[in-house]
């Protein structure tokens, strides 16, 4: 048997082919899922994908967090299902307050699509399990409003916690992938729930599956893999 | 205010009407009143108005443009041609690949976020209307001086236009062209180029046949904005109290929209429920409901009130011309409308039968049960006014040729020619556009094998099978201005040439006219030259202009921008593992010259960049060399003979080092060949030219197909270290390089 990964489409999303497309490559079945019906049709996991889901309007991931289908996301990931939100879907998770902290504007005020240098702080999540603590992975990073936010006291709780999942690799050039990208504090990429079943970060690891399409790499596909491992324990 | 019916025209035949001011010519105003044997209504003087200017009818332009099809070369890939809202390509297993270029010049410079946002959503509409899945965007663009004070007004707000658009729709942009040239100033040229992909059997054409079949009309709802000259009309209709406010004339996007639409278009056609389709753009629903009347075999008769509203104070004139964006015009048959209205719900877009084909012959649009529309459509869509412009070469022309660059202060010593490499690979026209085009979104859909700067873009369509399309898009106005003729045919050949630089082979064409007033005999002279020169190359090529768009009136009083025909040339790969990089990767790899290196400056960067010079003649123009080369690049490619290939275009070979060794953070070591002049061998712009990386494994393989094939190669050089240098001159660090080329644009408009 293989696992069943959701991919939510909401009305606006982008990524949702793409990364039905990842789940496939990893050796997972993609089940895809709509935002109007509750039902996640028996599947595992859930990826809520990027985009700009109901435009943006309002703010990001504001409306689409009242959608049906959240209903039973939220539901089920309090009750430990992997969910994963990219992009738009982490701006989905932070709304629905799986996830703390909210995304602004990137500082610069412009949209800014690159391949982006990331650490991988937390290598124990569902979602992570196939990289290694500290390991260095590169990924597209596509967003207008992609710069993280939280209160002291909730930085450093995650901080504290271990709930850092990936921060913006600083260590070498710009013209290599590195440095912070939007002014995200802490560098802050990407963060976990205490569970670790829940993960949310900015960068695409969608984008990155295949070695010839997109930046070449397939450091993204690891997200896809640790979550078939968990799920069938291959 | 009274409603001006079809009776009420009848009765009244001398009321004043304000044809003048919606731009009608008087005798033009006469043949309305003699098609229709009455005066025009004031909803169908608004209808005509519109469908009988330049920007819809073609009226300059079209005995010259009637070349592309009548020097059309054979071409069996061509499925559609000229006429539709694009034309359709088969690229081989099954698929139709379709592809157009368009302008947004004018609305871009009044409104540059707008102005640009909506130049993409109507370009992709026109895709979608064909039946297929748009799957790439792409810009060429060009601006006054890059350190003009409105270039900074200007540029930010388009490119974030393009950005705000075109990443809500999820469209890869994977191209374009970034020029700057003070000519723009005041008429800028923003174009925007849209590749969709479907299968043969689901193009789809804008023709309403059958009657009784009905006409829906889906997608936002119809506003205020885009009512350019009709608000003259409805001022003449309306008391002036209560009269709403002007709107703008440029629309307002709604990418949000256009991205519902464009699924549920998609789904729409999964399911084969449409009998034809038209995108609303320009002149908004009087080009929908005529043109589709007029390419149906019957009539249509339409009911205006039903149309749903933003505004509800809106005329019918208002209506029938406005250019909300985000709509489509299905013809579906009674038994599939039930479903068709259920996708549309599904996916949260508004749809309304706004009438139905009829057996007649006319076009009938109703107010409230009153007639304001009685007219043959093909009147209005197809049979509008042919002029036919007087054009005369300038008498500047000789002058301007006669200026020679030969004359011009060549670099004294080493040191100069040193420097006059970091000056031009940092100059505007030469820098790294990174700032520009990594404010585009390159990864969505998954597909993006080659994306800018690459020398095309390419995406994959069939990953079973790893099939795909290539596409480039170039223009030089300062090689057209030079001589119009040979100017088009280098925009063309530079794009076929950096389509199978690559590794894809060139298919077809399409392009974008930019010109300056028809009213000048001199522009419409360099108008004649320039699809003339385009037309006899597409012949010799075999490569077919599949459409395109003509944008006239891109001038300031009596300056007109430099002639800038924009080509779009797509290619077709069998294999997208096969593609070529332009990257420098492999140290050690040989560095050869294809083609023919001749003296050749006029319209150069250099003479523009160093000297602020434009005279001269263009660089000749080879066709047949341009065929061969790109056969070798496109064998080469196949058989994995070389790992990277770049074109020579402006800036000349350096330039093309400059960015292919900073694109693979490697530098080259250069050898100048004997026969050749230092500075020639660096900045000539001759054609029919490219530098490639051979593996020094395949040295032999590739030289002997050179040699069989008659194709010049020349050893130059070598992939090595981190420096560019050219032996006995100059050598300078891939650092500075980078710093020269990439900190340019940022430091201008960033």
């Amino acid at each position: 048997m293989t696992a069943r990964v959701g991919v939510v489409t909401f009305p606006g999303t982008l990524d949702d082919r793409d990364t039905q497309r990842a789940v496939r490559a990893a050796g997972a079945e993609a089940v895809p899922l709509w935002h109007r019906d509750k039902d996640l049709h028996q599947v595992d996991a859930v990826v809520l994908p990027g985009g700009f889901s109901y435009g943006d309007y309002l703010r990001a991931g504001a409306i689409s967090r009242f959608s049906p289908v959240m209903e039973t996301v939220l539901e089920q990931a309090r009750a430990g299902m992997p969910v994963l939100g990219i992009c738009n879907g982490f701006q989905v998770l932070t709304e629905t307050h799986l996830l703390p902290g909210a995304m602004l504007r990137n500082n610069h005020l412009h949209f800014l699509c690159r391949d982006q240098k990331l650490r991988v702080e937390n290598a124990a999540t569902a979602w992570t399990a196939d990289y290694a603590p500290g390991q260095e992975i590169s990924i597209p990073l596509k967003n207008i409003d992609g710069r993280y936010v939280a209160d002291e006291r909730t930085l450093d709780m995650l901080e504290a916690e271990g709930r850092v999942a990936f921060r913006y690799a600083t260590a070498g050039p710009a013209a290599d992938g590195y440095g912070n990208p939007n002014g995200s504090l802490r560098d802050i990429a990407g963060i976990t729930n205490e569970a670790g079943n829940v993960v949310g970060l900015m960068p695409h690891p969608e984008h990155a599956v295949e070695p010839l399409i997109g930046t070449g790499r397939t450091d993204g596909l690891g997200f896809f893999t640790s979550i078939l491992k968990k799920l069938v324990g291959a | 205010m009274s409603l001006d019916t079809v009776k009420h025209a009848a009765d009244t035949p001398d009321a004043d009407q304000p044809w003048a001011e919606l731009g009608l010519k008087e005798d033009e105003y006469a043949r309305i009143r003699e098609i229709l044997g009455r005066r025009p209504t004031g909803a169908e003087l608004a209808m005509y108005s519109v469908m009988w200017s330049e920007h819809c009818s073609y009226k300059s332009s079209k005995v010259h443009l009637k070349q592309f099809g009548e020097k059309a070369p054979e071409n069996d890939a061509l499925l559609v041609g000229i006429g539709e809202n694009a034309g359709v390509v088969d690229v081989g297993q099954g698929y139709a690949v379709t592809f157009k270029v368009e302008s947004h010049n004018h609305p871009s410079y009044i409104e540059p976020y707008q102005g640009a946002a909506t130049g993409v959503g109507g370009i992709v509409r026109d895709i979608l209307a064909m039946g297929a899945r748009p799957v790439a965007v792409m810009d060429p663009l060009r601006f006054g001086a890059a350190d003009h004070p409105d270039t900074k007004r200007v540029l930010p707000g388009v490119v974030a236009g393009i950005g705000g658009y075109g990443n809500c729709l999820g469209l890869p942009n994977i191209g374009g062209e970034v020029v700057f040239d003070p000519c723009y100033q005041g008429n800028p040229l923003v174009n925007a180029l849209c590749v969709g992909v479907m299968k043969h059997e689901d193009i789809h054409l804008a023709k309403a046949s059958g009657a009784g079949n009905k006409v829906i009309l889906y997608g936002a709802r119809t506003g205020g904005d885009g009512i350019g000259g009709v608000s003259v009309l409805a001022s003449e209709t309306f008391d002036a109290a209560g009269k709403p406010a002007k709107r703008p004339a440029v629309q307002v996007g709604d990418p949000f929209q256009e991205k519902l639409l464009i699924e549920c278009t998609l789904e729409i056609f999964r399911e084969k429920l449409v009998a034809g389709i038209q995108d609303l753009g320009g002149a908004g629903l009087s080009c929908a409901t005529s043109e589709l009347a007029s390419a149906g075999s019957g009539g249509m008769r339409v009911e205006l009130d039903t149309v749903p509203l933003r505004d509800s104070s809106l005329s019918p004139e208002e209506i029938l011309m406005s250019e909300s964006q985000e709509r489509m015009c299905a013809i579906v048959e009674p038994d599939k409308v039930g479903r068709f209205l259920e996708i549309c719900e599904k996916w949260d877009v508004i749809a309304t039968v706004i009438g139905e084909v009829t057996d007649g012959s006319r076009l009938e649009i109703f107010w409230h049960g009153e007639q304001i529309v009685d007219v043959p459509p093909r009147s209005v869509a197809h049979e509008g006014p042919t002029y036919h412009r007087p054009y005369a070469r300038p008498e500047w022309q000789d002058a301007l040729q006669a200026d020679d660059p030969a004359k011009l202060p060549r670099p004294a010593d080493a040191a100069e020619l040193r420097a006059q490499v970091l000056r031009l690979a940092g100059s505007p026209n030469q820098a790294s556009k990174a700032w520009i085009t990594d404010q585009y979104d390159r990864f969505v859909q998954g597909n993006t094998v080659l994306a800018q700067p690459e020398d095309s873009g390419m995406v994959r369509i069939d990953e079973e099978t790893n099939l795909g399309v290539a596409v480039a898009t170039d223009g030089n106005g300062r090689y057209a201005k030079l001589d119009p003729y040979t100017g088009a045919q280098l925009a063309l050949a530079e794009a076929y040439r950096n389509v199978a630089a690559t590794g894809a082979k060139p298919l077809a064409v399409s392009d974008c006219l930019n010109f300056g007033s028809p009213e000048d005999p001199a522009v419409m002279w360099q108008f004649a030259e320039a699809t003339r020169g385009l037309a006899d190359a597409c012949q010799v090529l075999g490569t077919p202009v599949t459409g395109g768009n003509v944008s006239l009136y891109n001038q300031t009083g009596d300056t007109a921008i430099h002639p800038t025909p924009v080509v779009a040339v797509l290619g077709v790969i069998d294999d997208v593992t096969r593609r070529t990089p332009m990257a420098f990767a492999e140290e050690g790899q040989l560095l050869y010259l294809l083609g023919d290196t001749r003296e050749e400056l006029g319209g150069s960067a250099w003479s523009q960049v160093v000297h602020d010079h434009l005279g001269g003649l263009p660089p000749r123009v080879d066709l047949e060399r341009e065929r061969l080369l790109a056969e070798i690049l496109i064998s080469a490619s196949r058989d994995g003979m070389i790992d990277a290939a770049h074109d020579l275009s402006d800036g000349g070979l350096v330039q093309a080092l400059v960015e292919s060794c900073l694109r693979g953070g490697k530098g080259a070591r250069l050898v100048v060949p004997d026969a050749l002049d230092p500075f020639v061998f660096l900045f000539s712009e001759s054609a029919g030219r490219a530098v490639v990386a051979v593996p020094r494994s395949e040295e032999l393989r590739f030289t002997d197909m050179c040699g069989a094939r008659g194709l010049p190669a020349t050893r130059i050089g070598v992939v090595d270290g981190d420096e560019l240098v050219v032996q006995g001159q100059f050598g300078i660090p891939l650092d500075e390089l980078r710093t020269a080329h990439e900190t340019t644009l940022p430091g201008l408009v960033g």
